[in-house]
């Protein structure tokens, strides 16, 4: 149910976010979905990749400092109501959301959204409880 | 072996004594041969013969760096040209260069006393020394390399630069003491991680690490990352070069050569002699050289001077480690910020690399000190916060130990060039 998420962390030059895309374009990695969060100085870019192994390590070999989290990926519904809806239960569960963001395609009827939350396996199971659909790792890679 | 030279434990009154007798011969030496020097005692009323006591240095002139500018090259040298069988030079960046010269004697004395530090650094004949301090006008690397030589161990003159061939051959040759500033070191050490080369693949057992200030915590993580003893060694061309002191095994100050030179420590702004103990601007006067020997010379290095006698059996005085030179010194908002002062600091925080650099810069008549720090995998978050939490401890520990707030930029690994020589630090941007 959790997914891997690799964290590149990007001095604000020019230039630096095409460097690692044509890193991972040279391994024939597939980028699925990926956020930038920035500061003055720095930012900090979040990638869900079709094989986070592969992508971790041409990253480390290219000298990029790089992390890796443990995110989810969950569908929810294209339609008016439809966040709402998902982040009710993580609230009543008590789930701090750290930050989100969403896949670019659509699976079938639904948004894909990424949750970095502190409390992982609360998640997962507030989200099953209130019946969403909590994607397997393999299937988010796969999209 | 625990000394080279039994000099090195000569009682303490003797020794007096033959510094007494040496600083005596050496002032009238210089009165008689130096015009320069002439004048400047004739200044102070001395008269050949007037050195009765240790205690009369205090009263002789002093010797500033822009005096051997001024005599560019070489109107300080006592000897004739046709004595003179080597010169060295400074590399002249904020001026002309300062030029220096040596007899065949003078060389002599150098490699003896380069030999002491080796042999104080827990070396012997048996050792493979890798000199990775520059060849050439610099003292680092044929100063190292003569005083190998003199000690019977083996000599391998890499010179700085070319950091993979260096580890290749430290593998191959079996090194077991290098010599490099301390900077080097580590970017050594990084490109042998790089490499994939094993700790033990190398023989190193000691490092012989100076030209540049380092804290420290600079040693704890060299000795950690290349599991060495590192010793720092201390010198200045004008004085002779790398030699003039070094850490012996205890690693609590560096013995001062005082059958060569004389230390004291003074107040930069009086002049005045500090009484022992007291930090202050190292000043040394040469009593056993005779190409260039200067009297009561300005170091510009920020030290402290040890009289307690040291367990080693050394009975020659010590100095603290310099931890700056008044010349690296900057002063923001009136605060003395020394770059070692930031370096132990940051040495202090988990994770943080010891690669780091000082940028100073003056913004609407505001001074602001921008420390860049490079952030390693090991402390990187996803989470912007955490970043910012890192930023903001670093720069709240540099602003309790220096007084003085400043701006932390992360940056990326390797971004920070990285030093074959002597580290820059710092980047002062300011135009005033």
């Amino acid at each position: 149910m959790k997914v891997r998420q690799i964290s590149v962390f990007l001095e604000n030059k020019s230039g630096r976010l095409l460097e690692v895309c044509q890193c991972l374009a040279r391994e024939n990695v597939n980028i699925r979905a990926l956020s930038i969060a920035e500061t003055a100085d720095y930012g900090v870019l979040r990638l869900i990749v079709d094989d986070p192994g592969r992508a971790l390590g041409t990253l480390s070999k290219e000298k990029f400092t790089v992390s890796e989290t443990e995110v989810i990926a969950v569908e929810v519904p294209d339609e008016p109501g439809g966040m709402a809806g998902v982040l009710a239960p993580l609230y009543s569960a008590n789930v701090n959301i750290e930050y989100i963001y969403c896949f670019v395609e659509k699976s079938g009827e639904s948004a894909i959204v990424v949750f970095r939350v502190e409390q992982l396996d609360q998640a997962i199971k507030a989200l099953q409880n209130g019946g969403y659909k909590v994607m397997r790792e393999e299937d988010v890679y796969r999209i | 072996m625990e000394y080279f030279n039994s000099v090195e434990v000569m009682e303490r009154g003797k020794l007096d004594d033959l510094k007494l007798e040496r600083l005596g011969a050496s002032v009238d030496r210089l009165y008689d041969k130096v015009s320069f020097y002439k004048e400047k005692l004739e200044e102070v009323g001395f008269k050949p013969g007037d050195v009765t006591s240790l205690e009369d240095l205090k009263d002789l002139p002093f010797t500033y760096k822009e005096d051997l500018r001024d005599n560019y090259p070489f109107g300080l040298f006592s000897v004739p040209m046709r004595d003179v069988v080597r010169i060295h030079a400074s590399s002249g960046t904020t001026g002309k260069p300062t030029v220096v010269g040596y007899t065949s004697g003078d060389i002599e004395v150098w490699a003896d006393l380069v030999a002491r530090t080796i042999v104080a650094s827990g070396g012997n004949p048996d050792d493979v020394v890798q000199v990775a301090y520059g060849y050439g006008l610099f003292t680092g690397g044929l100063g190292l390399h003569y005083g190998v030589e003199m000690l019977g161990a083996t000599a391998l003159p890499m010179s700085g630069g070319n950091t993979k061939r260096q580890i290749r051959m430290m593998v191959d040759f079996g090194s077991t003491i290098l010599c490099c500033t301390p900077s080097y070191a580590l970017n050594i050490t990084e490109v042998m991680q790089e490499m994939g080369v094993k700790r033990d693949e190398i023989k190193l057992k000691s490092g012989i690490l100076g030209a540049e200030p380092w804290s420290d915590e600079m040693r704890v993580q060299i000795e950690e990352n290349l599991k060495i003893s590192a010793h720092d060694i201390y010198g200045l061309s004008e004085v002779v070069g790398p030699g003039v002191s070094i850490e012996c095994g205890e690693k609590h100050g560096l013995h001062v050569f005082e059958d060569c030179f004389i230390a004291e420590v003074i107040d930069p702004r009086t002049g005045e002699v500090l009484p022992a103990g007291e930090p202050g601007e190292l000043v040394f006067t040469n009593i056993n050289k005779q190409a260039l020997s200067l009297l009561r010379y300005r170091t510009r290095d920020i030290t402290r001077l040890i009289e307690e006698p040291c367990p080693c059996g050394r009975t020659h005085i010590r100095m603290e480690r310099v931890t700056g030179r008044t010349d690296d010194m900057l002063i923001i908002r009136g605060v003395n910020v020394f770059p070692s002062q930031v370096e132990t600091v940051l040495m202090q925080i988990p994770g943080v690399s010891p690669y780091y650099k000082l940028v100073v810069d003056r913004v609407d008549n505001l001074d602001i000190l921008e420390v860049q720090v490079e952030v390693s995998s090991e402390v990187f978050s996803d989470e912007i916060k955490r970043l910012e939490q890192l930023e903001k401890r670093i720069g709240d520990e540099v602003q309790s130990y220096l007084g003085l707030g400043v701006k932390v930029r992360l940056m990326e690994p390797r971004s920070i060039q990285r030093s074959e020589g002597k580290a820059v630090r710092v980047a002062d941007n300011r135009k005033i």
